[in-house]
């Protein structure tokens, strides 16, 4: 099963399809659960409305881990409370303890913009900027002090060759960026979120607004990047999930609140899932 | 069938009704700004003359020309923009971006400004010589009649400028703050460029509203028409001009007609000239680095 490959063969691998990842940051963990995320009973609430409750998970540094669940459990809201996006909702309140490598992201000290630039965010519909390609990189990186020319032309270069981009856009940079196709857009904002050299990347459903051809190319790249980044990532296809995530969290929604019912290996729960609505879930019988 | 039949000839006859009240009302416009522009080319286009554009009014304006009244235009419109510009779009930048909707402040800002929008623009001109000519001393001056000018177009330059960022979409503002960009440089490098061409078209039609004032000006820049000598100065306004001339003074129909052209024609350069800036500006801004 390819989540189960080493990651160098994965390299070897990238190279034949035509991906030139850059020498491996992190090692092949997986074997050796290291968490990097450690959710501590998080509890979130739009208002009056709670849309998770005591979830408690931790998420392991290189690895890919997958949540699923059905509409409405609390996945992306999960995710958005890990970089602190919930900042920008009125109303939303937290509960409980997210540390990222050890440090609470919630405390007074804690700077949110270091903590974004840490773990980075791709979203369900690409948003690109409508500026040129060339800018969609550049003023992120500037925003993050990184202002010499030749600096910027060289990550960009960089992170646009790790998405597998570089060939299809290197002579038309200065074109605006909504002029690519649906899944170069996606793999933009997934360079976008590399350039700034995070550890974690947080995805929300990264394919599902692509077409079957586009989100293969964005689901080869998203396993490619196993082992260098962190990955947490939310998606509605079962198959997906079964196919790259190491590990998986499974949601659901019990008294309008999502909870978190079961996380452990991939092959565990898709294979011999502890919980019967786990195991209803993935066979399609609920949800 | 037949009842069929009678349908489809009524939802025929309906459809053709609509469309010629369409196209009606489309020409009823075209008509009105066609008679005007007419009406002003007919009655002043033979007194233009390049002399008329430099030359200072003589005899009440009867003779010589409009070279002072254009300068003094110029300034006053340029004291309001100057004053309106930075204060109206960082308040929408305020009301767009760092205040919820429903809050009290917000709801509180846009409603004086409402009421701003309504006063009629004589009471403006009333307050502008209370405040600026008399209680801050700056008496019948360019500088009072650009304030002025300035309290009269706020509320459209928010307004516009508010709408323009409120219609970027937020998953712009959820991605720049995703990528650890502060609400600062999210709106100077990607929501202002985005907004610009709402933000140009507010500033056209405050510049419309300026430059087409009489009321306000009267009692704050006054009517000497000489060339001014400084933002202290009187000067006469090209819509001022043109009330005087038509209304004061026997004989000075021609000379308000081709005042009245000039009037069009720089409103239609300032338009042209602001459209084209701000593509400009744009395309630099996003295309380019």
């Amino acid at each position: 099963m390819n989540s189960n490959k080493p990651v160098t063969a994965q390299v070897i691998s990238g190279e034949k399809s035509g991906f030139t990842l850059g020498p491996l940051q992190m090692g092949p963990v997986c074997c050796n659960p290291q968490p990097v995320i450690e959710v501590e009973n998080l509890s979130l609430r739009y208002g009056d409305k709670t849309a998770l409750d005591k979830v408690t998970l931790d998420i392991y540094r290189g690895c890919i881990t997958a949540l699923i669940g059905p509409s409405g459990c609390g996945k992306t809201s999960f995710l958005s409370a890990i970089n602190r996006l919930t900042d920008l909702i009125p109303n939303c309140v937290i509960g409980g303890r997210i540390r990222v490598d050890g440090l609470d992201i919630h405390t007074a000290e804690s700077n949110v913009q270091a903590l974004r630039q840490k773990v980075g965010m791709v979203f369900q519909k690409p948003t690109p900027f409508p500026l040129s390609i060339r800018r969609n990189l550049s003023l992120p990186l500037r925003e993050h002090g990184v202002t010499r020319r030749s600096e910027i032309d060289a990550i960009s270069e960089q992170v646009l060759r790790d998405v597998g981009l570089w060939d299809e856009v290197c002579d038309r940079l200065d074109t605006v960026a909504l002029s690519l196709s649906g899944g170069q857009q996606q793999r933009l904002c997934i360079a976008r979120a590399l350039a700034l050299n995070p550890q974690i990347l947080l995805m929300d459903e990264p394919c599902s607004a692509l077409d079957p051809i586009a989100s293969g190319v964005v689901e080869d790249l998203i396993s490619h990047l196993r082992g260098r980044y962190t990955i947490v990532i939310v998606t509605h296809n079962l198959a997906q999930a079964r196919r790259i995530a190491n590990y998986a969290a499974f949601f659901w929604v019990k008294e309008r609140a999502g909870h978190l019912v079961e996380f452990g290996r991939c092959q565990h729960i898709f294979e011999s899932p502890t919980h019967q609505l786990t195991a209803a879930y993935i066979s399609g019988a609920r949800g | 069938m037949l009842k069929i039949n009678a349908m489809r000839w009524r939802h025929f006859y309906l459809d053709r009704l609509v469309q010629v009240f369409v196209y009606l009302a489309v020409l009823t416009i075209c008509a009105v700004f066609l008679w005007i522009l007419i009406d002003l080319l007919r009655g002043g286009f033979a007194h233009l003359s390049w002399n008329f554009l430099i030359e200072s009014p003589r005899d009440a304006g009867r003779a010589g020309g409009i070279g002072s009244i254009l300068v003094s235009t110029i300034l006053i419109l340029l004291v309001a923009l100057g004053a309106a510009l930075p204060l109206a779009w960082t308040t929408a930048a305020l009301l767009a971006e760092y205040v919820s909707t429903t809050s009290k402040f917000g709801i509180v800002v846009r409603y004086s400004l409402q009421v701003l929008a309504g006063v009629p623009s004589i009471v403006f001109g009333l307050f502008g010589n209370a405040f600026f000519s008399i209680y801050l001393g700056l008496g019948f001056s360019i500088l009072s009649g650009g304030l002025t000018l300035a309290c009269m177009v706020l509320p459209i330059l928010v307004s516009t400028a508010e709408a323009g960022l409120r219609a970027v979409p937020d998953s712009y503002r959820l991605s720049a703050a995703a990528l650890g960009m502060t609400r600062a440089a999210t709106l100077i490098h990607l929501l202002l460029p985005i907004a610009a061409p709402t933000l140009a078209a507010g500033l056209l039609l405050g510049i419309g509203r300026a430059v087409a004032e009489t009321a306000a000006l009267l009692f704050t820049s006054g009517y000497v028409d000489r060339m001014p000598g400084s933002l202290l100065d009187s000067g006469r306004a090209l819509a001022l001009h043109i009330f005087d001339l038509s209304m004061n003074v026997p004989g000075g129909d021609a000379p308000a007609y081709a005042s009245a052209l000039v009037l069009v024609a720089m409103l239609l350069c300032i338009n042209i000239f602001a459209m084209k800036l701000v593509q400009n500006w744009q395309r630099r801004r996003t295309i380019l680095e």
